[in-house]
């Protein structure tokens, strides 16, 4: 193909792109423009686009009135500790299947797989009674609990692909060179699957942080998440737009940095190794 | 390949997982079947005796029950093509060489992270709302009646909000499968005459067929569970009341224990067939 | 010390048995080998000495202890490994210093071994590298100066040169016997090369299909091959094997002749075949006869000046002393 044609070529491509992309990102880029403006600027006609004054009002109202902060909080303490949970729990036993597989391995990952499979709603009443009797409701330890263990078969799933990815040799080196279970996952394992282990914190951070079910289901006011508190909103009370978007600018800011890191490892964790 | 004390040992490590997970699925899937076989009022006289089949034929029977199965099916189906179809077109795009492709690619993505409840309410309010919201400025720019969109056009409306979010992952799936196209393959195909239409309908869509077979499953699963996006747009009103809000609704709503869990072993089973497909590909996958 | 020694070992991976049942002893301070081709139990009976398989049977003794049951850590051997196993994430200095710090030896000890064993290896300007920046070579030598620190009761290679280029490899073949000399401490080599378990071994364990073919000096294995197998397997280029009536006549099965004891001639001899492909190395140049009963090609090593070409007729007389004679089920005939 001759340069000239080419280069016209990808010209176009990257108008046609470009306009795509931006037709797609759209809905987040016009919330985050809107939670500078005043709420009659909000729903002026024809809408403002840049032309209007920038205020940070809305942000201050929003923390002012529903105390943001306390439910970012808890979307922290939530995402990060049930993180954090199911990492302690499915090192080993990713470990285990990766380095010690038996038979039953494929099973057993298969089965882990399946629990992820179980429609929320179909045990929500069970979840929902023993919460009640534990006083776990509305408890963020016991939230933390329940998305540790929806998030653990992707945990270990992912662990385990990233550790089917180093060599046995290694550790039985280490074996050989006299470390224990416990300075073989300390020291050797650990260090050389941090990368895997890394992207595995981030993607199950955000799938916790954007969970809705049962952050929704289980909490009132003192667990609530921002899931719950962006819900909250649904009730409109007049004009309102501008303070929509800021709350939600700010419950979707914090992730949206995180998720552009973590391309890569989505595809991977979100079809369980599948596709990579 | 290992000896008796790494397996003892590989065992122990697993074991927390195992029994967690297994926990997790035995108790409150037993107690759903449990209270799926007895009259359960917890607001109106509590647990009122065993009720044998009733629950299951009376969830079957009752009126919202099929419009529930349809639209359950209409959102999801939709959702599924919508999806794929604008997921290969955009991973072809964006496959393309073409400047700034990163952002892009950021730009497309973004929707993906964004909170079921923030996208709804912002689909909800800022581009739907029937006087104020931007859909409604744009009809109104063409001279068209404005619409008021989740409740005339409810399950459309809820589908475009659902694919808005699943679009990027269908996106990212194709376009990290198209990458992994061999590229002397398609200079083979081309050195053997074959034009763009050809190449793409002979030699890229075949190579895509896995990747969007378990773009539809793992979408599937996930879909059939919506729940926030209804929750906070219609509340299950105007024909958009799926299966899991129905569910929901007699649960937590009407606090029909037993009614709901007959509905949630329905549920169950109906996951369960999907999950079967999904499972029988990544196992495959496994050996490979 | 250093001395192993395996009783009635066998090794079976489900149904398949891949370690016949095998006694052997090896002595302290003695550089075995285990050869064979791929497949034949050589890497499998080095992780049961090792400890990174358990045995199906029979038991495995170090310095007379029995240590069937101990975990690889306890054993008191050192292994370097095929991929050299490095930890990539360390400096080499605390590679080499790993296992010490695993037997929790004090600082200034480990220290004093770590500077110790990189100056024996050449290692020094290396010590606070990754592995990732180090050649093929160096990564090698970091290896064994990981096994060289805790002064092991034996060491265990396991295919240890296979991913070198050649010259390196011979390079690595020469340190690892001068490094046995100066140590004197049990080795174990397991390699699929004949040639490095010539140049290497005091002693040399052939397998195949799990089960010890022959136990010797490289010296003995060369001139007394016990079968057919071991014949066909030490030697480089390959012994030439016949059969048919040329064998018959000499009361065996199948004849041996090494292409280094036979001699050239254009004129006479007993056996007559026409030259084939040549190759030149320059010393020597390995002929290809066809046209010999019972065994085709017919391989020769002449000199190097050999003035032979595609075609020309020659004839061969063999070193009688030195022909291998073997029987119907491939053992050797005295």
């Amino acid at each position: 193909m001759p340069r000239a044609i080419r280069t016209q070529r990808k010209l176009l491509t990257t108008a046609v792109a470009w306009f795509v992309g931006l037709l797609i990102f759209f809905p987040i880029l016009w919330t985050f423009l809107t939670s500078f403006k005043t709420e009659a600027e909000a729903v002026a006609n024809p809408p403002l686009f840049l032309n209007f004054d920038w205020t940070l009002e809305n942000y201050a109202v929003v923390q002012e009135r529903s105390d943001y902060l306390r439910f970012l909080w808890n979307s922290v303490f939530l995402a990060g500790g049930s993180t954090l949970l199911g990492i302690l729990v499915g090192v080993p036993a990713a470990w285990s299947m990766a380095f010690v597989p038996s038979r039953r391995t494929k099973d057993i990952l298969l089965w882990m797989l399946s629990t992820k499979m179980l429609p929320a709603v179909g045990v929500l009443y069970p979840i929902y009674l023993i919460f009640i009797r534990l006083g776990l409701l509305d408890t963020r330890v016991g939230l933390v609990v329940v998305l540790m263990l929806i998030n653990l078969p992707i945990i270990v799933w992912m662990l385990y692909t990233y550790f089917r990815e180093i060599p046995g040799e290694i550790l039985e080196a280490a074996r050989m060179d006299g470390a224990n279970l416990r300075s073989e996952l300390l020291y050797v394992l650990t260090p050389m699957a941090l990368p895997g282990i890394a992207s595995t914190v981030l993607l199950n951070f955000i799938l916790a942080w954007n969970e809705a079910f049962w952050t929704l289901n289980l909490t009132a006011v003192d667990a609530a998440p921002l899931t719950a508190f962006i819900a909250s909103y649904s009730s409109p009370e007049g004009l309102f737009f501008a303070k929509l978007s800021a709350a939600s600018t700010m419950a979707i800011a914090p992730i949206l940095i995180l998720g552009w890191f973590s391309q890569k490892q989505l595809v991977r964790g979100l079809t369980f190794g599948a596709v990579k | 390949m290992a000896t008796k004390a790494s397996r003892s040992a590989a065992r122990l490590m697993m074991a927390p997982a195992v029994v967690l997970l297994l926990g997790w699925m035995l108790v409150p899937l037993s107690m759903t079947v449990w209270f799926s076989f007895r009259k359960f009022l917890p607001l109106r006289g509590g647990d009122l005796g065993w009720a044998g089949w009733e629950n299951y034929s009376r969830f079957v029977s009752s009126s919202s029950f099929w419009p529930a199965v349809s639209t359950t099916l209409i959102i999801v189906g939709s959702v599924l093509v919508v999806t794929v179809v604008l997921g290969v077109l955009l991973a072809l795009l964006l496959d393309q060489p073409f400047w700034g492709r990163g952002i892009v690619r950021i730009l497309v993505i973004a929707p993906f992270f964004v909170m079921p409840t923030v996208s709804a309410l912002v689909w909800k309010n800022m581009f739907m709302d029937p006087t104020n919201g931007l859909l409604a400025y744009l009809w109104r720019l063409f001279g068209a009646e404005p619409l008021a969109w989740l409740s005339e056009a409810s399950k459309e409306s809820i589908v475009m909000i659902i694919a808005w979010r699943w679009l990027p992952f269908a996106t990212l799936i194709l376009l990290t499968a198209i990458q992994s196209l061999d590229n002397e393959q398609l200079e083979a195909a081309e050195m053997d005459g074959a034009g763009p239409l050809q190449r793409f309908g002979h030699i890229i869509l075949p190579h895509l067929g896995r990747a969007i077979t378990i773009v539809i499953l793992i979408q599937t699963i996930f879909l059939l569970s919506i729940f926030a996006e209804i929750f906070v747009t219609t509340g299950g009103a105007f024909g958009t009341r799926t299966l899991t809000y129905l569910i929901f609704q007699r649960v937590l709503e009407s606090q029909n224990v037993g009614l709901g869990s007959a509905g949630g072993v329905y549920a169950i089973i109906l996951a369960n067939i999907v999950a079967l497909f999904l499972m029988r590909i990544v196992g495959r996958n496994l050996d490979a | 010390m250093g001395q192993i020694r395996l009783e009635q070992v066998t090794k079976s991976f489900g149904e398949v048995q891949v370690i016949q049942p095998l006694d052997l002893t090896l002595e302290d301070g003695e550089f075995t080998v285990f050869v064979g081709p791929s497949g034949c139990g050589k890497s499998t009976l080095l992780r049961l000495i090792a400890g990174l398989e358990d045995v199906s049977s029979g038991r495995i003794l170090i310095d007379g202890k029995d240590a069937t049951a101990l975990v690889p850590a306890k054993r008191g051997l050192a292994m370097v490994f095929q991929s050299y196993a490095l930890y990539p994430h360390m400096s080499v200095r605390r590679n080499i210093a790993f296992p010490l710090r695993m037997a929790r030896m004090s600082r200034a000890e480990i220290d004093r071994r770590v500077e110790e064993a990189a100056e024996v290896l050449n290692l020094r300007e290396y010590l606070d590298r990754r592995p990732g920046q180090l050649s093929g070579g160096q990564r090698q030598r970091v290896a064994i100066g990981r096994a060289i620190v805790r002064e092991p009761a034996a060491f265990l290679f396991d295919e240890p040169l296979s991913n070198l280029d050649a010259a390196l490899r011979v390079g690595m073949r020469m340190e690892i016997s001068e490094l046995h000399k100066k140590l004197g401490t049990t080795m174990i080599y397991v390699t699929h090369d004949q040639v490095e378990a010539m140049t290497m071994a005091d002693r040399i364990v052939v397998l195949q299909g799990g089960i010890i073919e022959q136990v010797g000096s490289p010296l003995e294995l060369y001139q007394r091959p016990c079968n057919q197998f071991v014949a066909g397997f030490i030697g480089s280029p390959r012994m030439n094997l016949i059969e048919g009536p040329e064998a018959a006549r000499e009361g065996a099965t199948t004849l041996g002749i090494r292409p280094e004891h036979l001699r050239l001639s254009r004129s006479e001899g007993p056996w007559e075949g026409t030259v084939g492909v040549s190759e030149h190395l320059g010393s020597d140049t390995f002929l290809h006869i066809h046209g010999i009963p019972g065994c085709d090609p017919f391989t020769v090593r002449a000199s190097g000046e050999v003035d032979l070409r595609h075609g020309d007729a020659v004839f061969l007389t063999p070193d009688r002393a030195r022909l291998h004679r073997f029987d119907a089920e491939g053992r050797r005939i005295e």
